[in-house]
């Protein structure tokens, strides 16, 4: 399978002052993929997204964006689009203002610039006439999207794109998303929703502390996992707790810790995949109906704490 | 699977600035802040001028202010010289004062830097967008003022600050030119506005600046200041206009602080774009230059005034406070010939010209006890006329209170049959005496007659 790289980052630097924000980021981002940005705060996620959108410069390596090298701020190419620290928009103007002068601003007419279709697509026509003054977060960082697609863009770059926004909004947007990344965009977001990145993103890059601590697929991730906790409800939970211990590879949570998840007929089971495997056998085998079986947090947000942990660890 | 580079895109587009300039006017006319003041620019002076033109009591402490009922054309610069004082600087502080720092509040600066890509077409834009709104404001105050008072008072001749008559037509074009005048000052405060909202970002400071600037060269223009100091304040402008209703016109003032609010303007509004496109716009907290404000802002300004002063001082001929015993005679003999000859006129005697009058006045201040120059309320003036065929000399005498810019109100102080107060039958009604009380300005560029 043959893959254009959107955007390929190499040994990215980027200091102020005394803080280092990135340190020897390196970053391929192909097209037609959803990649997330993970990590905790402060970690330098906006300030790499910043360089994406062209509005600052690396203090060192090489950034080249839809094939172009990026040498100084503001010479992100045509195509790149998105929003950092939540969309810019103009609170006295409607929604359809707002897009119609963007619009206006890039040349286009704003009645065949598609500005009602990019309001359908991310769900405001209803309020399309209504002054932003009145948005909530998750209507505005909808709008910001509908900004960003009016460019038709290559690269989206997003942060924390489903802020604030209710279950409808965010179908919305995940669908957006998808349908740009099968159209051929490839789409950067930042979030601290793991959720949102396992259901949108094909690819993730974790980065604490301005490095890159992973880098890949998320189910590469989530093998590389190791032992996950999964909430366990059987038919007989003194029989399923003595095969828990009695099972190599696996154990329990100490109930003080698992906390609500404990609770009832439920246990919190510790396990790697071979020994979850092992686990159920052993139940089917003793005749312990197993009832609900799932995990706890997701692989992703596993391996980020795992990471970012070891992380901190090290230093 | 294999990674390619995508093939090269477009290289990055810049906005030109005409576009960024419509996108920047639709959200400034989007404010209701600035809708407001728009209206009332536009509809407030013609209320102000229309009501105060039908009362009984004029504005006379306003130069212009007692012509009111005589002349259309004095409501509008009445309303000139209200807005040199109050409106304008406000206009320019909501306007200019807030052009930038309202990306800062809206957290919208890098949604612009992406959309338009050039930090210098947006200042561009930004700057041509608020001086497109305040030549609008600017342009309602002076129409809507100058509509309403010829609408309610009449198309007439005005009364100039030599006491000179102009006829409508005359009164239009130096209205409309004295307005044109003022732009200069009110750049003046829009750059200073710029470069306050640019340097103070979202703090009050940056907005009130031009605002603040204004008064503060207000209260200087009040106090005894030396000439050059007086003429190196990028506000002279908004008083120096008055020259153009003398004759011959007071030129020197009036060029001098034009020159003089066009250079702060170019100054200040180039200031404000080398700080503005060195700007950080990584950071979201950014909360103006700080302490940079004062070298870069602050200094290069006051380095300015003290290079006008200095140049001023030395290629002007006039000294002091520039009010002068000789200016202040010549001047006052001047308008008190010039309404003479409208009294006459008024009471249906026969006509007589400036000439014949032979008109002069002998000035002294305080009694003889302070130095006969300088601004001062105790200026006492005895004006002496010929008429032909009389041998007598007639004599009038005035209380002047002449103001640190030059301009001077006389009292009539006797004899009341010549200046003091009666009602005078004119074609449009019944008119104070012309010589009872009157307005004056003293060129204060003008070297002094000898003798």
């Amino acid at each position: 399978m043959d893959t254009s790289l959107a955007v390929r980052a190499r040994d990215i630097t980027k200091c102020f002052g005394d803080v280092v924000a990135l340190d020897g980021i390196d970053l391929d981002v192909a097209s037609g993929r959803v990649h997330g940005l993970v990590g905790p705060n402060g970690a330098g996620k906006t300030t790499l997204l910043g360089l994406l959108l062209g509005l600052a410069v690396a203090d060192s390596g090489s950034l080249e964006i839809l094939g172009a090298p990026v040498r100084r701020a503001l010479a992100a190419p045509d195509g790149v689009a998105g929003f950092v620290d939540g969309p810019g928009l103009y609170p006295s103007l409607t929604a359809r203002q707002n897009l119609a002068a963007l619009a206006a601003l890039r040349g286009r007419d704003a009645r065949t610039a598609g500005v009602d279709e990019v309001l359908d697509e991310v769900g405001l026509t209803d309020v399309a006439s209504d002054r932003v003054r009145g948005f909530s977060l998750g209507m505005r960082q909808r709008l910001g999207l509908a900004a960003a697609l009016l460019t038709m863009p290559r690269l989206l770059v997003l942060d924390e794109p489903t802020n604030g926004l209710d279950p409808a909004g965010k179908n919305h947007v995940h669908r957006v998303l998808t349908r740009l990344a099968a159209d051929g965009t490839a789409v950067v977001l930042s979030s601290h929703r793991m959720d949102d990145v396992e259901a949108l993103c094909s690819e993730v890059t974790i980065v604490s502390t301005g490095r890159v601590v992973f880098s890949g697929p998320v189910d590469k991730l989530s093998a590389e996992s190791g032992e996950l906790d999964y909430r366990l409800v059987t038919s007989d939970s003194d029989a399923a707790r003595q095969l828990v211990l009695a099972t190599p590879g696996a154990h329990l949570v100490d109930e003080s810790v698992a906390g609500a998840r404990a609770t009832g007929n439920a246990l919190v089971v510790r396990a790697a995949v071979g020994g979850l495997d092992e686990l159920v056998v052993r139940l089917v085998h003793a005749g312990v109906a197993v009832r609900e079986l799932t995990l706890v947090i997701s692989p992703l947000e596993a391996a980020f704490l795992a990471l970012t942990e070891q992380q901190e660890g090290d230093r | 699977m294999t990674a390619t580079i995508a093939a090269p895109a477009a290289a990055p587009h810049r906005v030109p600035v005409l576009r960024g300039y419509r996108f920047e006017l639709v959200k400034l006319l989007s404010q209701w802040r600035v809708r407001l003041l728009l209206l009332a620019s536009w509809v407030g002076p013609a209320v102000v001028v229309g009501v105060m033109s039908q009362q009984g009591s004029l504005p006379a402490d306003t130069v212009f202010g007692r012509w009111m009922h005589a002349t259309g054309w004095a409501g509008s610069l009445v309303m000139l010289g209200f807005s040199g004082t109050w409106a304008l600087p406000v206009l320019t502080s909501v306007v200019a004062g807030d052009v930038f720092a309202a990306e800062d509040r809206l957290g919208t600066w890098r949604h612009l830097l992406v959309a338009v890509r050039s930090p210098r077409r947006i200042f561009l834009a930004k700057a041509l967008a608020s001086l497109t709104v305040i030549l609008l404001l600017v342009a309602g105050l002076a129409c809507a003022s100058a509509a309403a008072g010829v609408l309610v008072v009449g198309n007439r001749p005005l009364i100039g600050l030599d006491g000179h008559l102009l006829a409508p037509a005359d009164a239009a074009g130096k209205v409309l030119l004295a307005w044109v005048c003022a732009l200069a000052p009110t750049l003046a405060l829009a750059a200073i506005g710029l470069l306050g909202s640019i340097t103070l970002g979202r703090s009050p400071i940056g907005l009130l600046l031009p605002a603040l600037v204004a008064l503060a060269m207000q209260v200087a223009q009040m106090l005894p200041l030396p000439v050059a100091v007086r003429f190196a304040l990028p506000g002279y402008a908004f008083i120096a206009w008055r020259g153009l209703f003398t004759s011959p016109t007071q030129l020197g003032p009036l060029l001098l602080g034009i020159v003089v609010s066009l250079v702060w303007a170019v100054v200040a509004t180039a200031l404000a774009y080398w700080l503005f496109v060195r700007r950080d716009f990584t950071s979201t907290t950014y909360d103006g230059v700080g302490r940079r404000a004062v070298t870069v802002g602050v200094l290069p300004l006051v380095a300015l005034v003290a290079l006008t002063v200095a140049v001023i001082a030395v290629s002007t001929p006039a000294t002091g406070s520039g009010i002068e015993q000789g200016k202040l005679q010549r001047s006052l003999a001047t308008v008190f010939a010039h309404l003479y000859r409208l009294q006459t006129r008024q009471l249906h005697r026969p006509d007589v010209t400036e000439a014949q009058l032979q008109t002069a006045a002998t000035c002294d201040k305080g009694g003889g006890l302070v130095d006969n120059s300088g601004p001062g309320n105790g200026w006492r003036c005895v004006v002496t006329w010929h008429l032909p065929g009389v041998d007598a000399v007639g004599t009038a005498t005035y209380q002047l209170d002449v103001t640190a810019d030059g301009r001077y109100g006389a009292d009539g102080d006797g004899p009341k049959e010549v200046n003091g107060y009666f009602m005078v039958r004119t074609p449009t009604g019944d008119a104070p005496n012309p010589l009872w009380q009157f307005d004056g300005t003293v060129d204060l560029l003008a070297t002094a007659p000898k003798g």
